[in-house]
């Protein structure tokens, strides 16, 4: 008897703590959501009729250095994003097993398994590394956007997060093109011919301009129309069933359902199309900037000479 | 004579705002364009349909770039322009 209940309790123990963490965790990813639901009812000023506002300032912190330094929507829903997606991969992952293993652990498989193809596929085996990367933007990006869903102010419709990312981006080109030394880079504006250098110079720096306009414009064009589309149903209803008496006269009839087919493109489609496509670019920038064959040529010239050198060294001894 | 000079201001910002949102035409017809020919080469080769379809989405996204900086422009002319030049006509007028 006494050996029975021993056992179940070492198999009850470690379910119990599975689920307890399992709910922990699922709090983890809504958490976040409510407490920008409950900051944005709380501190945001509602928006009457046609109204397109830029992110709200919650406070305003004053750097001895640096001067001042706003916070804002943008960056308090960013971090809410990320947090939620920091749980999202912890939940996704709780209880990994090597054989077997629940619907969650599947999931969590086809992601990894979709974005190292994806990376395989676009960038070649030398950035095979890049795919943690990738994926980290495709989610990133693509639950910023979705968190229109919800009703919060969406991160990627502020210019300033898209230009971080696209400059970021930017970097990463300027340092797989100064894998062959920076003469070598150099060189590679005044190709084909050599008075295309400014023309080169330019494209270069539009690279970054136009991945950041292109997502930050897509997501805010998004938000416009949907904002003039309820007035514009509101207006409709007013025109036609205005002259219902009282309450129902007053009630934006026409608003109801119909915006949310156009938010099933502008924000499910739009979002996640952005997301892809930001990833895409940055994955076939960065591998088309990379030299591949004067790399490869400089590393077997390296190999050579250190071979050389190894055996001289050898000899002498 | 000052109500004159913000309408002009606020009727040309708007003015420019549209005449920038021309360029929709250039992406739309670019994309419709990407559209038919992903189309015929899916009518072609029914099973190329997925690799098809994701080099024309990224295609067309790589189109609309044009029309979306237009929308930027329109934007900005829109909610941002007629407050700074407004702002600069008072100071201009020193009031």
């Amino acid at each position: 008897m006494t050996q029975d209940s021993k056992q179940t309790q070492t198999n009850t123990s470690p379910d119990r703590h599975f689920a307890a963490t399992d709910r922990l965790l699922l709090a983890g990813m809504i958490l976040p959501l409510l407490v920008g639901m409950a900051l944005k009812a709380l501190f945001v000023p509602a928006a009457e009729g046609i109204e397109i506002s830029g992110a709200y300032i919650f406070l305003t912190v004053k750097l001895p250095l640096l001067g001042d330094w706003p916070i804002t929507e943008t960056q308090v829903n960013s971090w809410l994003v990320m947090v939620t997606i920091l749980f999202f991969c912890l939940w996704l992952t709780h209880g990994l097993k090597p054989e077997g293993g629940t619907k969650r652990q599947h999931v969590a498989e086809w992601i990894v398994e979709q974005t190292d193809s994806l990376v395989m596929e676009n960038m070649g085996a030398y950035f095979k590394n890049f795919s943690p990367f990738i994926g980290a933007v495709l989610a990133l990006s693509a639950f910023s956007s979705l968190i229109t869903l919800v009703g919060l102010y969406p991160p990627t419709s502020d210019i300033n997060v898209t230009a971080g990312w696209a400059i970021l981006v930017f970097f990463l080109i300027t340092y797989y093109k100064m894998k062959c030394g920076p003469l070598h880079y150099l060189k590679s504006f005044g190709e084909p011919v050599a008075f295309l250098t400014p023309l080169n110079v330019i494209s270069e720096f539009a690279t970054p301009v136009s991945m950041a306009f292109r997502h930050y414009g897509n997501i805010l064009s998004g938000t416009v129309i949907s904002v003039l589309m309820a007035a514009a149903l509101q207006g409709l209803t007013q025109l036609l069933l205005g002259w219902l008496p009282g309450f129902l006269g007053e009630f934006p009839f026409f608003r109801i359902g119909l915006p949310a087919v156009l938010s099933i493109y502008f924000d499910l489609f739009s979002g996640c199309l952005q997301a892809f496509i930001f990833a895409m670019l940055t994955m076939l920038y960065v591998a088309g900037g990379f030299p591949e064959e004067d790399y490869k040529k400089k590393q077997a010239k390296k190999n050579k000479k250190k071979l050389k050198a190894a055996l001289s060294t050898e000899r002498f001894q | 004579m000052l109500e004159l000079a913000i309408g002009i201001i606020l009727g040309c910002c708007a003015l420019g705002a549209g005449t920038a949102m021309i360029a929709g035409i250039g992406p739309g017809i670019g994309e419709g364009n990407a559209v038919a020919k992903a189309c015929e080469a899916i009518g072609r080769q029914p099973e190329s349909r997925g690799a098809v379809t994701t080099t024309m989405l990224m295609g067309c996204a790589v189109a609309e770039t044009t029309g979306l900086y237009a929308l930027v422009i329109a934007i900005l002319l829109i909610f941002v322009a007629p407050g700074h030049l407004v702002n600069i006509l008072m100071n201009t007028l020193g009031r």
